[in-house]
This record gives structure tokens, sequence and C-alpha cells, in this order.
């Protein structure tokens, strides 16, 4: 190993979180949307709901991120072509892999989302009422909650997988721990060396990950009976 | 109109053998991956740390990281060192196909081994006791009772785990592969028109999406017919 190069690929893992972290908030954000529309009455709303979900989760992570960029960048110029735009508009890498990550996460965390929500015991929202509190405490209080603490393994298993899926990013020349790893190797003729060296990192992000989504679950499950087997 | 799909018609034949290369993929590298995963799984649930420590390893490692990473230390890092270019292995290890299937059942090992050694460890107390009681020895217990009953109960997760692969088999396409999404690169390079073209690719995927997990669905009416409820 020799040069600068480890550095580079050490630099390349603050992008991999930043797009790890921005995806995830817009995944959440897309997932609790999904997760209403699937759970509410409007039937056409519901029916949208469920074919995001059904289609996305069908399809592959690398395909979405190929179509979105360099399929939507092209549908973009096209359209913009027809309606007399003459410059090429150019799709921010940094953006498409975003929004691509975070729709495909949203529509596995609307799963999580509603099984979360389909889980509350009744019991809990009747006794909300029985208190008389209104739609809106009952559900601030009670729900969001629960919600919150029963999704939680849901949302630890998404942010695991999505840290993976964020090195196939690299793909659209976004210089992230993968990129600089390929790039390295290519310049020093020593690719093992470097992918090695991207391997053990993307290894510390996920046990760092690990006990720290370990804390939050505690932390969530305050006043939960735990039974002993 | 602003879509033109007149090219992936006359290129269907081709997007049709890239369904094949998938397919091909997918079987190989799960049916090597399943044969591996087993006996992991074995020694993840057993009680020596000698044979539990080292799977544990394994499959902690190997699901910690990006299959891409995976595939690239495989196909392109090997060739590094002289000691394996010169060695016998080395027209398999320079072909892609084998790098591809190696690398995925490597990785989908990984992750069936924990499915598997998760399904040992909720095995019902009582089929174990009665095994027992029947006076069967360890070897015919896990033979006859616990795995059987074990890989009938990991059906549903292991139908995840295969849609997973087969989605990950699209990561064959960056090490030169003519899969599903190789072809779709190549006709999006040639035509220049990368919406459709990856467009069809999506729903070829789609397609065997659905296919597989109603294979798996009639597979568990099969298999797991006795979990379910009873009707009189």
């Amino acid at each position: 190993m020799s040069g600068g190069y480890w550095l580079t690929i050490i630099e390349g893992s603050w992008l991999t979180l930043r797009l790890a972290l921005c995806s995830m908030a817009l995944a959440v954000a897309l997932g609790l949307a999904g997760a209403g529309a699937r759970l509410s009455p409007l039937r056409p709303l519901a029916w949208l709901a469920e074919a995001y979900a059904t289609v996305i989760r069908g399809i592959p992570d690398l395909v979405m991120i190929l179509l979105v960029y360099f399929g939507g960048q092209d549908l973009v110029n096209r359209a913009a072509a027809l309606v007399g735009h003459e410059d090429y508009i150019d799709v921010d890498p940094f953006a498409a892999g975003v929004a691509t990550l975070g729709f495909i996460f949203g529509a596995y965390l609307s799963e999580t989302f509603r099984g979360a929500f389909l889980s509350i015991p009744k019991g809990q929202v009747e006794a909300g009422f029985a208190y008389g509190m209104s739609r809106w405490q009952v559900f601030r209080r009670i729900l969001w909650p629960e919600t919150v603490r029963l999704s939680i393994p849901g949302i630890a298993n998404n942010w695991l997988v999505l840290i993976k899926s964020t090195a196939l990013v690299s793909v659209l020349g976004l210089p992230d721990m993968m990129f600089h790893a390929k790039q390295a190797g290519n310049a020093t003729r020593e690719p093992f060396t470097y992918l090695l060296l991207a391997a053990v990192l993307y290894l510390a992000i996920t046990s760092v990950s690990l006990l720290a989504l370990r804390v939050i679950e505690k932390r969530y499950s305050l006043g939960v009976r735990e039974v002993q087997l | 109109m602003i879509l033109d799909f007149s090219v992936i018609g006359e290129n269907l034949p081709q997007f049709l053998r890239g369904v094949g290369v998938t397919l091909q993929l997918l079987f190989v590298s799960l049916a090597v991956g399943f044969v591996w995963a087993v006996p992991l799984a074995l020694m993840r649930v057993s009680s020596s740390p000698w044979l539990n420590l080292p799977a544990w390893f394994y499959t902690y490692v190997i699901r910690g990281t990006p299959m891409l990473v995976q595939l690239f230390l495989l196909y392109y890092g090997l060739a590094q060192f002289e000691a394996v270019r010169a060695s016998l292995l080395w027209p398999w290890l320079s072909d892609a196909t084998f790098c591809a299937c190696l690398a995925f059942a490597i990785n989908t090992s990984g992750y069936t081994a924990e499915i598997i050694a998760g399904c040992l460890k909720t095995t019902p107390p009582g089929e174990i006791e009665a095994a027992r009681a029947a006076g069967m020895s360890r070897l015919q217990m896990y033979r006859r009772i616990l795995l059987p009953s074990a890989l009938r109960r990991a059906l549903p997760q292991y139908s995840n785990e295969v849609v997973m692969m087969l989605h990950a088999t699209s990561m064959a396409s960056l090490v030169t592969l003519a899969d599903i999404t190789g072809v779709a690169r190549t006709i999006s390079a040639q035509y220049f028109l990368p919406f459709e073209a990856y467009l069809t690719a999506g729903a070829f995927y789609l397609a065997l999406t659905f296919l597989l997990l109603w294979l798996f669905k009639v597979a568990e009416r099969r298999w797991l017919a006795h979990l379910r409820p009873q009707r009189r």
C-alpha cells in the first residue's frame, strides 16, 4: 500500500455515510407516507401505495439506479427537447443516488411501518379514547411511540442493507469508498489490497451501526416486559 | 411519442438469452451456496466454540460487507497475486462466469446458514424429546428430525433470500457478463435508449420475482401443510 491512495478511500467513506444517511431520511419519509396510504380508507390511494411497494421490491437495486440516473436523465432531456429547450441537462449523481436509494428503501420501510402499526393492540387505542383523548392525541401519545418501538428492528435491518447498497452507486461515477478502492487498485495494480481495505471499512460501519442500533432498541423498549425462556 | 420501444422488440431474443444467463447464475450459485450453508448452520448451532466461532465470523463478515466488494475481490483482486496466476485454478479464476457464481454462492451461503441455524434453534422441544425417547442417536436425530423440520420451516425466509439473490445476480453485468442487466446496458449504449432498455430489464426481473414467489407458495403449501391451521 503506497502513496496516499488509502487516504482517498477513507475520504470516500464520508461520502458513503452521507449518501446512506440522506437516503435513509428520504426512505423514512416515503415509508411513512406509503404506510399511511396503504392503511387509508381511500381505495385508489391504498392500491397505488401497494403497487409502489410491490413493484419496487421486485426490481434489483442496480437496475433501479441505472434506470433513474441514465434513463431519467435521458427522459428529462427528451422532454426538454420537445418543449424547445436546447441545452443538455445534467442530473447530479449524488441527488440521483439519494433519490433512487430513498425510493427503493421507502418501499421496504412502508412494509415495516404498516406491520408495526397493525400490531399495536387495539385495547391501547380504545383505552385512549375511553380517557377522552382526541384522534390526534391518540395518534401522538399512543400510536406514534408504539409504531416507532415496533418498527425499530425493521429500520435497523434496512439500514444495514442500505449501507451495503450504497456501493452500487459507485457505478454512476460517484466517488464513494467503492469507487476510490477500484481506482486505487487500477492505478497501483494492487486491487486486492484496496478492495480489502474498503471491505474492512464497510464491516466497521455495519459493526458500529449494529452496536448503536442495539442501544436505541433498548432505549425504546424501556418499560416493555421481557420474558426469559 | 417520446418513448421508442421498437428497438427493444427487435432485440427481444437478446433479452431472452439474458434471462437464460441470469437463471443459470441464480441456480448454480443457490445450489452451491445451499450445500455449503447446511454444514455452516450445523456449526452455528454447535455448543463448541471451536465450531461455532469460525462459522459466526464467516457469516458476520459475509453479511457485513457489500456483495459488490466480494465480487470485485474475487474477479479483479485475486489477479494481483503471482501465485494465483501461476496456479492450476487460474483458468477458472480468470473466468467471469466462474467468479460471479463463486462470489454469489459464498454470499448466499452466509445468509442461508443464518436462516437455517435460526430455524434449527427454534425447533419445538417436543420434536427433540420424541426423537430421544425413540432412542435415536445424535446423527439419526439430525438426519431424520432436526434438519427436515428446520429446512421446511426455513422455506418462507429462504424465498426472500432467493429473490434477493435474483436481484443480486444483476451485479454480474459489472464483470462483463451478458445477463438481463448486461443486455440492457449493451442496448442502452448501442442505441442510446437507456430508459427503454432498463425499464425492459426491470420488467423481466419483476416477472421472474413473481414467478419465484409463486413457486415458493406452491412449495410451502406442500411442505408446510402440517403447520397450517386444521379445518374440521
